[in-house]
């Protein structure tokens, strides 16, 4: 099937709206990693003790916020995926349709 | 355990088997994917064939490196908690790379990060620029990991130095020159396989020692050695210099050239988001588990072995599978190393190898008018070269402190690659000038910062004070990138390139002609 790619023949609209809500998405847990991320340093920077905090007879409070850190990642990659591929690829679908009704 | 009983350092024979079987296997393998690398795409990208989980995998086995391997278990076998946090700084960069750059990459690309970069811009300057930027990060990247290898393999095997490097730069050679990345994809997923499968034995034994109760290994480790190793200690000390790092592991991942090229090997965009999750996931288990491993060898082989054998603790994974699986496991972590160190300076080597013909020989000698049997003929000899080039430089290098040439591949990646990615595919009216000025920015920054900073200028060239106080310049240098980058495309503006945006964009987040 035929495709224009030039960009006057799309529902600009749906586009535009595309476009805003990935980075929107995106962004969004960009910051949040980089929150996560950078509160942990700092917090060793200046607040080592609170990770030092015993929370068992031997555990410390650090072990499983660090291993959280790490789970966090896994699992911020894994909201990504499943709202690109619920919602961000319908979108696609949808103005792909548009450019070949024109 | 008493130190004397270990046979690390000599000729194991088990290890000796299963590095053959490894290194035969991934031939046959090379043989069959050499028929199938002919075209540019099958030499650069395995002909976009790779799935997404296959992708995840081979990314994984990109990045878990010997060093991070055994480097980081040993560092939590001598300082506990520490180790925690350096492994966490290594994974964090993934999501990076998944929000900001892995769907538009594919979309726009073809072989190389440059090809983004050059989408809209004057194809010259910034293929040259970008290759600066690619081949540093590759170079010093390849330097400390031959370096690395060649005493790693002498520890383990007893084997010279000088044969340890030539083995490995002959072996990798043949891999990339005759099975181009298809070959590369496979030895990257066979050495994950082996690696995550390795270690989750070892961990495995780690816990039936334990009863299967982390408390309990815990415990034992805090009776032996005090509440210290599960509390934060030294690493971060200097709240800047412990951002300044964190900023260039973060960006610097999204901006490696042996990790952004894999992703040309998916099909499409969907395939590329799919292998960054899986990617995480499989690296963030493997840092648990030689979270895990770094506190079995404290507890069940000791510290004072441990660095007896090797004062940075790089011997820990191994006495500890020797000491909790016997020899033959001992053995078969052994070989898994080595060809750990065999799959990724293949990826670096392919990924140079690809900006020298792609980049440089086809865009800027011949402006693009090279054919397709031209193009790949060019790869496999930059690849020879390049092969060459690590042996020697491996060998040049031997007993030099390299250790920081990883940390500086990382912010020459953040400073040179990463804005300049990054800003043409956010920034509708960055130019050609902006662009090339950003590149040469970032490295320069990064390169001439770290001299002057404590890890050169003290570490290595003894000098009493450092000129530049933090051990890594990315805080600094990647700011400037980004701004001399939105300077020179507000100087010297690119209305070519801002009208090009549109169509661009269509094609970024569509995926309408993507190749």
């Amino acid at each position: 099937m035929h495709i224009d790619r030039s960009p006057g023949v799309m529902d600009s609209k749906k586009f535009q709206a595309l476009v805003v809500s990935k980075w929107k998405v995106s962004l969004s847990l960009t910051a949040i990693m980089l929150a996560v991320y950078f509160g942990f340093i700092l917090v060793l920077a200046f607040a080592k003790d609170l990770l030092a905090v015993k929370i068992g007879e031997h555990m410390t409070l650090g072990i499983p916020v660090g291993i959280l850190v790490i789970v966090l990642a896994c699992v911020l990659t894994g909201i990504y995926v499943f709202w690109a591929n619920s919602r961000y690829d319908k979108s696609v679908q949808d103005v792909l349709k548009s450019m070949r009704r024109r | 355990m008493d130190p004397m009983i270990t046979s690390i350092g000599q000729p194991n024979p088990t290890s000796i088997i299963f590095f053959f079987v490894f290194v035969s296997a991934t031939l046959v393998i090379t043989y069959y994917a050499a028929k199938k690398s002919r075209s540019a795409a099958q030499f650069y990208a395995a002909g976009r064939s790779v799935t997404g989980l296959q992708n995840g995998l081979a990314l994984a086995g990109d990045y878990m490196s010997a060093a991070s391997f055994l480097g980081i278990a040993g560092l939590v076998s001598l300082k506990g908690y520490d180790g925690l946090i350096y492994s966490i700084g290594w994974l964090v960069g993934w999501p990076i790379v998944m929000f900001l750059i892995a769907e538009p990459l594919r979309n726009l690309g073809k072989f190389t990060f440059a090809d983004v970069v050059a989408y809209r811009l004057s194809q010259k300057p910034i293929r040259i620029a970008a290759s600066i930027g690619s081949l540093m990060t590759v170079c010093f990247y390849l330097i400390a990991q031959m370096v690395g290898s060649g005493s790693l393999i002498k520890m383990v095997f007893g084997m010279p130095y000088e044969v340890a490097v030539v083995i490995v730069g002959v072996v990798m050679i043949m891999y990339v020159l005759f099975g181009g990345m298809l070959a590369t994809t496979w030895v990257q997923i066979i050495k994950a396989v082996l690696l995550l499968g390795g270690a989750t034995f070892l961990v495995f034994l780690v816990l039936l020692h334990f009863g299967f109760s982390y408390t309990e290994l815990f415990k034992q480790a805090a009776v032996k050695y005090g509440s210290k190793v599960l509390e934060p200690g030294g690493l971060v000390s200097n709240p800047w210099d412990a951002v300044s790092l964190g900023i260039a592991l973060m960006f610097g991942t999204a901006g490696l050239p042996h990790i952004l090229m894999r992703f040309y090997t998916v099909p499409d965009a969907k395939q590329a988001r799919k292998s960054v999750f899986y990617a995480t996931g499989f690296i963030g288990y493997f840092y648990i588990l030689t979270f895990t491993i770094g506190f079995g060898a404290m507890v069940i082989v000791g510290q004072d072995v441990i660095s007896k054998m090797d004062a940075g603790g790089n011997m820990a994974a191994l006495l500890l599978a020797e000491a909790a699986g016997g020899t033959v496991f001992l053995g078969f972590i052994a070989a898994v190393a080595f060809a750990t160190i065999l799959a990724v300076v293949a990826g670096l080597t392919l990924a140079g190898a690809s900006t020298l013909s792609h980049d440089l020989y086809v865009s800027v000698f011949r402006s693009g008018r090279s054919s397709e049997e031209e193009e790949v003929k060019v790869a496999r000899m930059a690849t020879l070269a390049l092969g060459v080039v690590a042996i020697v430089l491996g060998l040049a290098f031997k007993g030099q402190n390299v250790a920081f040439m990883v940390g500086l591949a990382f912010a020459i990646a953040a400073s040179a690659n990463f804005p300049a990615l990054l800003m043409s595919i956010l920034w509708r009216n960055f130019s050609t000038f902006g662009a090339a000025l950003s590149i040469a920015t970032g490295t320069t920054l990064a390169v001439g910062l770290i001299i002057v900073s404590p890890t050169v200028w003290v570490d290595i060239l003894h000098n009493p004070l450092a000129i530049f106080p933090l051990r890594n310049p990315a805080i600094i240098s990647m700011t400037g990138a980004f701004a001399a980058g939105y300077l020179g495309s507000k100087l010297r503006p690119d209305a070519e390139a801002s009208r090009k945006y549109e169509e661009q964009k269509i094609r970024n987040y569509l995926g309408v002609g993507a190749e």
